[in-house]
């Protein structure tokens, strides 16, 4: 008899209506949301506030350079000593007092130069201010080499190189940005998926032992069935959440942007800065199809199918274990030193994903990683963005459901055993005695 | 076919520990047949293998003539000591659920539950939650579950505990209609009372090993001890209880009376009659009592395992 999709509904449904099931699903994108929105709110509340800067240059050179800006306001003293000038800044409330020395060689000037303030100044402002005085500093030296500047500036090149696989596709940098983000977002929903749901399964089968009806239902069903029951019920209500979650987020995320009028899909430094390197070079237009080829230059197909059956095997390899520490404790707090060993592969392949795989996602580290079946679905979907051999692919894939029937095997054999097991916490060494039972 | 469950020579070994040492028992149909034996000895995991929960490493189990097979799971009900419900769930889907795992359908399974939640006055349980309701409230809905599908084999492990003594007594109620009605039933419990009070048939299980079957009553017979329960009105006690004593093998008795009798425990050999005894104590006094000892279930329980 096929009580599966009984087993399946029962547990989808029982998931589903559960009210802290329910208050989660509504609740967490609204939290996000309301964190970011915050976050942006916050941040934008910073950068309104417009800062007075005093300057006293006594070597007359830079004091013309400092031009008001929305952000900031310079106050330019003049002919007073540096105590002066400190004293007076402080009672304008100035955030602060550049001080340039008199300058004997433009070579030692860093050491003439200073700032003071009462707080330690933000990073951004001194680098700004550096920037603004290196480059007037080096006209300056340069003119005094007797160097034309006007002919330097004009004798500039600005290279950008463009790129072109062998097969004759065109790419540019945003190609690696989007490919990046695909990779990384897919190999993370992966790992947050495991967490979340594994734990659920988890959970749900230590129910069944501590309310004692385990014995009643393995009378009717086998232990196997039952098990691939919870994961596939389970996975599905998990999908379920998700989907709603991206549905509502998204609605919340454009409501709260209109009524706040903050635009939270630009709040993100990385954009911005991607924004300014392609409007720096031609213009919106130019970035916008820049975009649109970096999506079409993505293997769209190879994408979706890889990561539809990397996603659903290397899940299944993960939650079958969940299933199976379930089996074997009598309550959650027992599951800590089995949940280790679990959870060490998981977090060690999201980080070879996200560092070796940015910096050579062909390299031999996230190759070889991108072969061990608990490493394989996370590092493997970050990198199939960048192109990876279909025999590779093939590869993984083959052993990754390999593992996976065997580590199924091994869980559904600890999880006869185990959910008949009452009252007390077994050791690895039993663990691989029940396998003979 | 007149016996419903086979089980020849069946072994399991956990590990290095051996479970059941070549168990064999033959459970006739109709009957009432008591599985026993002390904690640990093996009830369970024989249980479990009949259940099909657990496989044996050798020996085989006949259902009805068949080698048990996964088609069996909707012929037997199984009530485990270990049981409980889903704590969250309400008492009618979870009912119907546990029914449907057992091979009904869903609509076959809500009018038998009716007629059952109606006849168990628990009808009105159906939309409450298993933690809203007491230990002997859920053990009843347990019990309509094991029965629901009308099995051939009824396994009850413990199915008294938990349960007030009226509640107790309509399950005992229950279970014997069932038989009426065709069913045979397992029963596994360390409650003499209720074997003596129930069972046909028992086997003795004993650190593995099966140690005793058969009919209850032939058991009985096996371990009857030849003794007479004797009260005896006279004048002069001490002299009575010496002069039975020189012929007899005397012990003394405990039972109530209403005078102040003599009482003593009386065995008898092997050539001596019942009758005989009797007419010679008529001779001594008036015969206010007079009873064969038949061993109990609990007495033959403790002096098998004791001898083993």
């Amino acid at each position: 008899m096929n009580h599966l999709p009984l087993i399946i509904k029962r547990e989808y449904l029982t998931k589903v209506k559960n009210k802290s099931f329910i208050v989660m699903t509504i609740l967490s994108p609204i939290i996000m949301i309301a964190l970011v929105a915050i976050v942006a709110y916050l941040s934008q509340l910073n950068n309104d506030k417009v800062r007075t800067i005093s300057v006293l240059d006594e070597s007359g050179l830079v004091q013309d350079i400092f031009k008001n800006s929305e952000k900031t306001t310079y106050h330019i003293l003049e002919n007073m000593s540096l105590e002066d000038a400190k004293s007076i800044s402080k009672e304008t409330g100035s955030y602060g007092l550049l001080h340039v020395d008199k300058l004997d060689a433009v070579e030692s000037t860093s050491k003439h130069i200073k700032f003071y303030s009462e707080e330690t100044p933000s990073l951004t402002l001194i680098s700004s201010l550096e920037s603004k005085l290196e480059k007037t500093l080096t006209n300056i030296k340069l003119q005094r080499q007797g160097i034309d500047i006007d002919l330097i500036n004009a004798s500039k090149i600005r290279i950008d190189i463009a790129q072109e696989s062998f097969e004759g596709e065109k790419t540019s940098k945003l190609d690696s940005f989007a490919r990046l983000g695909f990779g990384i977002a897919a190999g993370y929903l992966l790992f947050m998926f495991i967490i979340i749901y594994g734990n659920m399964i988890m959970r749900s089968v230590i129910e069944e032992k501590t309310s004692r009806i385990i014995e009643v239902i393995i009378s009717s069903v086998k232990p196997m069935q039952l098990m691939l029951g919870k994961i596939i019920g389970t996975s599905l209500a998990g999908i379920t959440q998700f989907v709603i979650w991206m549905i509502f987020g998204g609605l919340l995320m454009t409501v709260v942007s209109l009524v706040i009028g903050i635009n939270l899909f630009d709040s993100t430094t990385p954009q911005q800065e991607l924004m300014q390197l392609a409007t720096e070079e031609g213009g919106f237009n130019f970035y916008f199809e820049s975009f649109k080829t970096a999506l079409q230059n993505l293997p769209l197909m190879n994408l979706i199918i890889a990561f539809i059956l990397f996603f659903i095997s290397g899940y299944l390899l993960y939650s079958s274990l969940y299933a199976a520490i379930g089996a074997a404790v009598d309550n959650e707090t027992d599951t800590q030193q089995f949940l280790l060993p679990i959870m060490m592969p998981l977090i060690l392949a999201v980080y070879i994903g996200i560092f070796t795989v940015i910096e050579d996602p062909h390299g031999t580290v996230s190759t070889v990683f991108s072969f061990i079946p608990f490493t394989s679905p996370v590092v493997m979907l970050m990198r199939i963005p960048f192109g990876v051999p279909l025999w590779q692919q093939l590869v993984s894939l083959l052993i990754l459901v390999g593992t996976f029937i065997f580590t199924v095997w091994f869980a559904a054999k600890i999880y006869r055993v185990g959910i008949l097991m009452y009252g007390k916490k077994p050791s690895y060494k039993e663990l691989i005695k029940w396998i003979k039972y | 076919m007149n016996n419903l469950l086979e089980v020849n020579e069946v072994s399991k070994n956990f590990g290095d520990f051996k479970a059941l040492n070549k168990v064999s028992i033959i459970v006739p149909k109709g009957s009432i047949f008591g599985l026993l034996g002390p904690n640990g000895a093996g009830k369970t995991t024989l249980i479990r293998v009949i259940n099909q929960i657990t496989i044996p490493d050798h020996g085989k189990v006949r259902l009805d003539g068949e080698l048990l097979n996964p088609i069996h799971i909707k012929d037997i009900g199984y009530l485990p000591e270990e049981r409980g419900l889903y704590k969250s769930m309400k008492v009618g889907e979870q009912a119907l659920y546990l029914a449907q795992l057992k091979g009904l359908s869903k609509a076959e399974a809500k009018t038998r539950l009716k007629y059952w939640f109606d006849r168990l006055e628990i009808g009105d349980w159906w939309n409450k939650k298993i933690q809203e309701l007491s230990k002997g409230m859920a053990q009843k809905i347990q019990f309509v579950v094991t029965v629901l599908h009308q099995p051939k084999l009824l396994i009850f492990d413990e199915p008294f505990s938990g349960f007030d003594p009226i509640n107790a007594n309509l399950i005992k109620d229950e279970i014997l209609r069932l038989r009426e009605e065709g069913a045979t039933v397992i029963f596994s419990t360390h409650r003499m009372e209720s074997v003596e009070e129930l069972c046909d048939d028992i086997a003795l299980i004993h650190k593995s090993n099966k140690i005793l079957e058969g009919k209850l009553i032939d058991i009985k017979r096996d371990y009857k001890i030849n003794t007479y329960e004797v009260g005896i009105r006279t004048n002069n006690k001490e002299i009575l209880e010496q002069e039975l004593a020189s012929k007899f093998d005397v012990s003394e008795a405990n039972f109530k009376t209403l005078e102040d009798e003599l009482k003593l425990n009386i065995k008898l050999s092997e050539t001596n009659r019942p009758n005989d005894l009797l007419s010679y104590l008529t001779s001594k006094g008036e015969i206010s009592h007079f009873v064969e000892l038949i061993p109990s279930v609990n007495d033959i329980f403790i002096q098998t395992v004791k001898n083993n």
